[in-house]
C-alpha cells in the first residue's frame, strides 16, 4: 500500500448481531499475589474492532495472551472460534493458532534470520509443500503492504524500531488469519506511519472480515480503528462502547483516557 | 535437610529430560532444522576439538617420554598415551571442551529467545518450540560429540606420534601398531559408548537453561554460563558412573 493510495478509514457499522468469533468468560490471573486480571468478561464479533484501554501494567498483554493460550488463566473460559482453548491439546492448538494472528508487544521478530525467512517462517509452518510458489508473492505481498518491501535481506538488527514494528505486522498479516490480537500496533511509530497503520489495520478487516482485539494508547489510532472500546480497569472489563460513547462517559476514569 | 534449590533443579532437569523423550520420538519430525542443527554444533567445535586434541597427544606423550625412558620402557610410550587418551582423556577433554563452546552458546541463544519472547511467537505461529529448538538440538549435541571425540582422539594419537619422533624415530605403521596392540574392543566401546551420554547432557541442561531464562539480559548471561558449569558438573559424574559400571560389567 503506497501511502498516497490509503483508503480513507471509515467507521464500519459495528456488527452487533454476526458471529461471536471469542468469548471471555470470567477471566482471572494473578501472578503470586498481584491480580492482574479479575473477572473480565468480553466477546468479540466476526467482523470486528474491538479496542482496549488501559493503563500500563493493567494487565492489557496479559489479556491478550490468556487469549492466545501462551498464559493459562486461573479461573474463567475462553472460547475462540467455537472451541474452548483450555480443552484443546498441542495439537489442536496449534491449527487454532493457524487462524490467529498476535503481535508482539516487543516484535518478538527471530533475530537470527533476515526478514524474508521472519515472514516465510510462519508460512512454511502452517502449509505443505504444494503451496511453496506462492510464496515469494505473498513475501513481497506483506512487506508492500507495511511500506517496507526493499527490506526482505536484512536482519531485524538492521532495522530501525518502527520499521521491526511493521515487519512483526508484516509476519502477523501474512496468514490472513480469522481473529487478529494487535499488542500496541502504533506504539513508537511516527504520527504519520501510525495513521498508515491503523489505515491497514481497518484495510484488512474490510477486505476479509477478520475480527480484531486492538490494544492501544494511541486515542488518534483509537479514533480511526475501534467499532468498540473496552476500558480495563481493577482487573476487569471498566466500561464498554463506541469511542463516541465513551468519550461522553461522566466516570473520570473513563473520561481521563479521552483528554 | 538436603538443600533444596539443589534438589529442585536436579528434578526439574529430569522432568526436561522426560518431555524431551515424551515429545522428541513423536511427529512431527523437525527434519531440517536437526541437520542444521548437526552443522552448526559439530562445524562450530571443528578449531577448537581439532586444537586441544592436538595438545593434549603431545603433552602426554612428551611428558610420559623422560619418565618411561628411566624405566627403559620407552617403547610402551605409544601404548599408555594410545590408552590414555582413547580411553579417559579424549572423551572427558572433548566433552569439557563442547560444554564450554556449544552448551554456552546453546544457553545463551535460547535464553535471548526466551526474554525476547521469540519462543512465544513460535508456539504462536503453530510450531511447538520444545521440538524445534530443544529436540533438535539435544540430539544433534548427542551424536555429534561421539563424532568429535573420534577426530580428538584421532588428532591426539597423530600429535603423539609427532612427539615421540622429536626424541628418536618411529615409523606411523610402528606406532599404529603398539597403540592398538594395547587396546581391546571391550575397553574401546564404554569409551566411545559415554560420549553419547556426554553430549546428551550439554545439549539437555544448555536447552533447559536457556528455555528457562528469566530477567532479562542478566538472565540470558546466567543461563549461559550455569550451563557451563552445570553440564561440565555433570560430565564428570556421568564419567564416574560410567567407570564404575563398566568395572561391573567387568571391563576394566
Ligand atoms: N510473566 C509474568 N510474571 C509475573 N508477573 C507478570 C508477568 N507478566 C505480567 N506480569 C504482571 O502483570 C501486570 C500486567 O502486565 P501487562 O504486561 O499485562 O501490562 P500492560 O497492561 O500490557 O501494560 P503496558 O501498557 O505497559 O504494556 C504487571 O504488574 C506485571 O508485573
Ligand atoms: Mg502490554
Amino acid at each position: 500500500m503506497s501511502p498516497g493510495t490509503l483508503p480513507q478509514p471509515a467507521a464500519a457499522p459495528a456488527p452487533r448481531n454476526a458471529e461471536v468469533v471469542l468469548t471471555l468468560e470470567h477471566i482471572s490471573k494473578s501472578f503470586g499475589d498481584n491480580h492482574v486480571l479479575r473477572d473480565f468478561s468480553l466477546e468479540l464479533h466476526r467482523g470486528e474492532n474491538v479496542v482496549v484501554l488501559g493503563k500500563s501494567g493493567s494487565g492489557k498483554s496479559v489479556l491478550v495472551k490468556c487469549m492466545i493460550g501462551l498464559l493459562r488463566p486461573d479461573a474463567g473460559r475462553i472460547t475462540v472460534l467455537g472451541q474452548d482453548i483450555s480443552t484443546l491439546d498441542h495439537e489442536e492448538m496449534d491449527q487454532l493458532r493457524a487462524r490467529l494472528g498476535f503481535l508482539f508487544q516487543s516484535n518478538a521478530l527471530y533475530d537470527s534470520m533476515t526478514v524474508r525467512e521472519n515472514l516465510v517462517f510462519p508460512l512454511r509452518r502452517q502449509w505443505l509443500a504444494d503451496r511453496r510458489d506462492q510464496e515469494a508473492d505473498l513475501v513481497q505481498q506483506a512487506l508492500e503492504d507495511v511500506g517496507l518491501a526493499d527490506t526482505a535481506n536484512k536482519l531485524p538488527a538492521e532495522l530501525s524500531g518502527g520499521q521491526r514494528k511493521r515487519i512483526a505486522l508484516a509476519r502477523t498479516l501474512i496468514l490472513q488469519p480469522e481473529i487478529i490480537l494487535y499488542d500496541e500496533p502504533t506504539t513508537g511509530l511516527d504520527p504519520i506511519t501510525a495513521r498508515e497503520i491503523s489505515a491497514l489495520i481497518r484495510q484488512v478487516q474490510q477486505k476479509y472480515n477478520t475480527a480484531a482485539f486492538i490494544i492501544s494508547h494511541d486515542m488518534d489510532s483509537v479514533r480511526l480503528v475501534a467499532d468498540r472500546v473496552a476500558l480495563l480497569a481493577e482487573g476487569g472489563c471498566y466500561a464498554q462502547g463506541t469511542y463516541e460513547e465513551l468519550a461522553r462517559h461522566e466516570d473520570p476514569r473513563v473520561h481521563d483516557f479521552f483528554t | 535437610m538436603f538443600s533444596s534449590p539443589f534438589l529442585a533443579e536436579t528434578g526439574a532437569i529430569a522432568q526436561f529430560a522426560g518431555r524431551f523423550f515424551r515429545e522428541g520420538f513423536r511427529p512431527r519430525y523437525e527434519v531440517r532444522e536437526f541437520f542444521h542443527q548437526c552443522y552448526v554444533v559439530g562445524y562450530q567445535s571443528l578449531p577448537m576439538v581439532g586444537i586441544t586434541g592436538f595438545i593434549m597427544g603431545l603433552v602426554l606423550t612428551l611428558q610420559s617420554q623422560p619418565t618411561m625412558a628411566k624405566f627403559g620402557a620407552e617403547a610402551w610410550v605409544p601404548t599408555m598415551v594410545g590408552l590414555t587418551i582413547i580411553r579417559e582423556m579424549g572423551p572427558i577433554i572433548t566433552a569439557l571442551v563442547f560444554a564450554g563452546k556449544i552448551g554456552s552458546s546453546i544457553g545463551a541463544e535460547l535464553g535471548s529467545m526466551r526474554v525476547t519472547e521469540q519462543i512465544d511467537a513460535m508456539e504462536v505461529s503453530g510450531t511447538n518450540p520444545f521440538k524445534y529448538l530443544v529436540v533438535t538440538r539435544v540430539l544433534a549435541t548427542t551424536l555429534m560429540l561421539p563424532l568429535l571425540t573420534v577426530l580428538a582422539d584421532g588428532i591426539g594419537l597423530y600429535a603423539s606420534y609427532v612427539g615421540i619422533n622429536t626424541q628418536g624415530t618411529t615409523t606411523l605403521a610402528l606406532f599404529i601398531n603398539n597403540v592398538l596392540s594395547g587396546l581391546t574392543f571391550a575397553e574401546v566401546l564404554p569409551a566411545f559408548f559415554k560420549t553419547f551420554f556426554f553430549g546428551f547432557a550439554v545439549g539437555l541442561v544448555g536447552c533447559y537453561k536457556g528455555y528457562h531464562a528469566t530477567k532479562g539480559t542478566a538472565g540470558v548471561g546466567a543461563a549461559a554460563n550455569s550451563a557451563v558449569v552445570v553440564s561440565s558438573l555433570l560430565i564428570f559424574i556421568l564419567d564416574l558412573l560410567a567407570v564404575q559400571i563398566t568395572g561391573l560389567l567387568g571391563f576394566n
